[in-house]
């Protein structure tokens, strides 16, 4: 353990506390999710009379440290779920586009460029338009628009692995493709994936919390931290801080996991040799 | 022909392809996904009678093909069609706004780009010292804020806390010029925060990758100050990727804007997009989420064409 970074410890134990919060929040939070225990806004922090909850309340009185707490399940099972859909999308499409080649990677590969020709953020919102914003359709909509991402680099990664003399050799053993790619390809070119999956679970968290802020994503009654900020929005101009705390949390959860993603980063370029290896 | 106007003309040509192929993604995206716009509309409690009038109406009986190449060529006529909600003309209510979104925009532009070049210029020059460390820190630590994070917090200290800004940032055309630039103070100051960081960051990267050249060692052992080599040797090799970032940057400020706007409740683009995606307002969407991508892939272009432009290499071919 001597050889991890003060950095990436504080951003491993961090995440750590994240993800138990999320795991145990059911058995965590004092309240229920939409329980209305006090009066509206009461506000903890430096204020004449202190409220009883430790965060205080929200707009209409619920308890806001179980909701943090929900908030903390749902933001990390949204961003969770959409990371894995990514991926595994991906990461098959794009082992497949360099073990296949041909028109199959020309055509997949010119569709991933028109998808990344413009912001997901705008294309997101282009296509929540017409659909009932539910959680799958939250998940395969972000999923599926952060695969592109993962697929370049995958298919950058496994062309690279394609021509090695062993995957020469399980071709001439007549091995079928799905073998090639999960056998040869994919534990050779895990590290590079795993060193991206940090970065795709920050966007996916910042991306999430963006779409709820702006009202379509996660609906009530289900609420995640960008839906929190949104519902508590108006009482900041009166002085009342509570849309700032699942604010920070969104970016304490984003750094934590960043502090983390750019060890492991470090850790596998000097793997292949970098300068500073 | 020249070379150089040769690839030019090439960028141009791919980049219409591009921003044809998106106005079909845009509009297969609303029209083709499960869903009916007017069942939408009139929702779930609507009559058959009702819905059929207004699929009339709409013009929704038409497949989708003819709809689509109406909606073009209603497009390329300066027709952006009328918004569902309200029967207003989508044209004039983006002319209005579209303006507004780029004076924030631009002045975001105008503060962030010196800014940050300058900042890069100095974390090569105290490279791994403190000026250097403090600069990444900062901005590992920006580079993870979403942008209404960065507007609400921006948003308590300077307007609840030290009351120097106002927290609403509507703007009105009989306001004066100075008084705008007060009422978009604080927008610009988190579109700025949040673009800063990764221009600073690349910038800092390409100009390092060129400091490892033969000829920054030469000016070094010339002599010259670290100021000089940086500023007359090594900036100028370094247009071509700068020129890259800054122009990435400008494209993501167009999505920042989005959210921005809605933080501020500034009357631009971005507002009045999310507005009428709640509203489930199909035409609007279409039309916003086009301008919205041809700005992009334009400013990507750009981007392009100057870095074929600052390459000597294509300028003057043997």
């Amino acid at each position: 353990m001597s050889r991890i970074p003060v950095s990436a410890l504080i951003g491993l134990v961090m995440t750590g506390a994240f993800f138990f919060t999320a795991i145990f929040a059911q058995w965590l939070a004092p309240y229920g999710l939409n329980e209305a225990v006090g009066d509206v806004w009461e506000n903890p922090f430096w204020s004449s009379e202190p409220s009883q909850y430790l965060l205080g309340t929200d707009n209409i009185g619920r308890d806001l440290l179980s909701r943090m707490i929900y908030g903390c399940q749902i933001t990390i099972l949204l961003a969770t779920a959409s990371s894995a859909v990514a991926f595994l999308t991906g990461s098959i499409l794009g082992f497949t586009a360099a073990v296949v080649g041909g028109w199959v990677d020309q055509a997949l590969s010119r569709l991933v460029d028109l998808f990344m020709s413009l912001p997901s953020l705008i294309l997101a919102l282009v296509i929540l338009s017409v659909l009932n914003v539910t959680l799958p359709v939250l998940i395969l909509v972000m999923g599926l628009l952060d695969s592109t991402r993962v697929y370049r680099l995958a298919r950058a990664v496994a062309v690279d692995i394609v021509v090695m003399d062993y995957v020469e050799a399980a071709r001439l053993r007549g091995e079928r493709t799905g073998w090639i790619i999960f056998r040869e390809i994919l534990p050779n070119a895990l590290s590079p994936l795993v060193a991206e999956l940090g970065l795709r679970f920050i966007f996916a968290v910042l991306f999430i919390s963006t779409l709820s802020f702006l009202g379509l994503g996660v609906q009530p009654p289900l609420a995640d931290w960008g839906g929190m900020v949104k519902e508590n929005k108006d009482g900041l101009v009166y002085g009342i801080s509570a849309a700032l705390v699942p604010a920070i949390a969104i970016a304490v959860l984003a750094i934590s996991v960043n502090l983390v993603a750019d060890w492991i980063l470090n850790r596998t370029t000097s793997l292949k040799g970098g300068r500073n290896g | 022909m020249h070379p150089v106007v040769k690839l030019i003309a090439q960028r141009l040509a791919l980049g219409i392809l591009l921003l044809l192929a998106v106005s079909v993604l845009i509009f297969a995206g609303t029209e083709m996904l499960p869903g009916d716009v007017a069942q939408a509309i009139l929702g779930q409690s609507a009559t058959e009678t009702a819905l059929r009038n207004l699929r009339e109406e709409m013009g929704l009986n038409q497949p989708a093909l003819t709809r689509y190449f109406q909606w073009l060529w209603g497009i390329l006529h300066g027709d952006l069609g009328t918004a569902l909600s309200n029967k207003k003309d989508i044209a004039t209510e983006i002319g209005a706004r579209l303006g507004n979104t780029l004076f924030l925009a631009f002045w975001a532009a105008v503060i962030s780009v010196p800014l940050a070049i300058g900042l890069g210029l100095l974390a090569v020059r105290y490279r791994n010292r403190w000026p250097d460390k403090l600069i990444s820190g900062v901005t590992l630590a920006t580079i993870s804020l979403p942008e209404f994070v960065a507007g609400y917090i921006l948003m308590y200290l300077l307007t609840v806390k030290f009351r120097i800004f106002s927290p609403i940032s509507t703007i009105y055309d009989s306001m004066s010029f100075g008084q705008k630039l007060n009422a978009i103070a604080l927008p610009v100051m988190v579109l700025v925060l949040v673009v800063l960081a990764h221009m600073m960051r690349m910038t800092r990267a390409a100009i390092l990758n060129v400091m490892q050249s033969a000829y920054i060692e030469t000016a070094e052992l010339k002599g010259l100050r670290p100021l000089t080599i940086i500023a007359r040797h090594a900036f100028p090799n370094a247009i071509a990727p700068v020129v890259n970032v800054v122009m990435l940057n400008l494209a993501y400020l167009v999505v920042g804007v989005v959210v921005v706007e809605v933080v501020f409740v500034y009357p631009g683009m971005g507002q009045y997009l999310v507005d009428h995606v709640t509203k489930r307002d199909v035409p609007v969407v279409q039309a916003c989420g086009l301008i919205f991508a041809a700005v992009y892939i334009g400013l990507n272009i750009f981007a392009d064409v100057i870095s074929i432009l600052a390459n000597p290499r294509l300028r003057h071919p043997k």
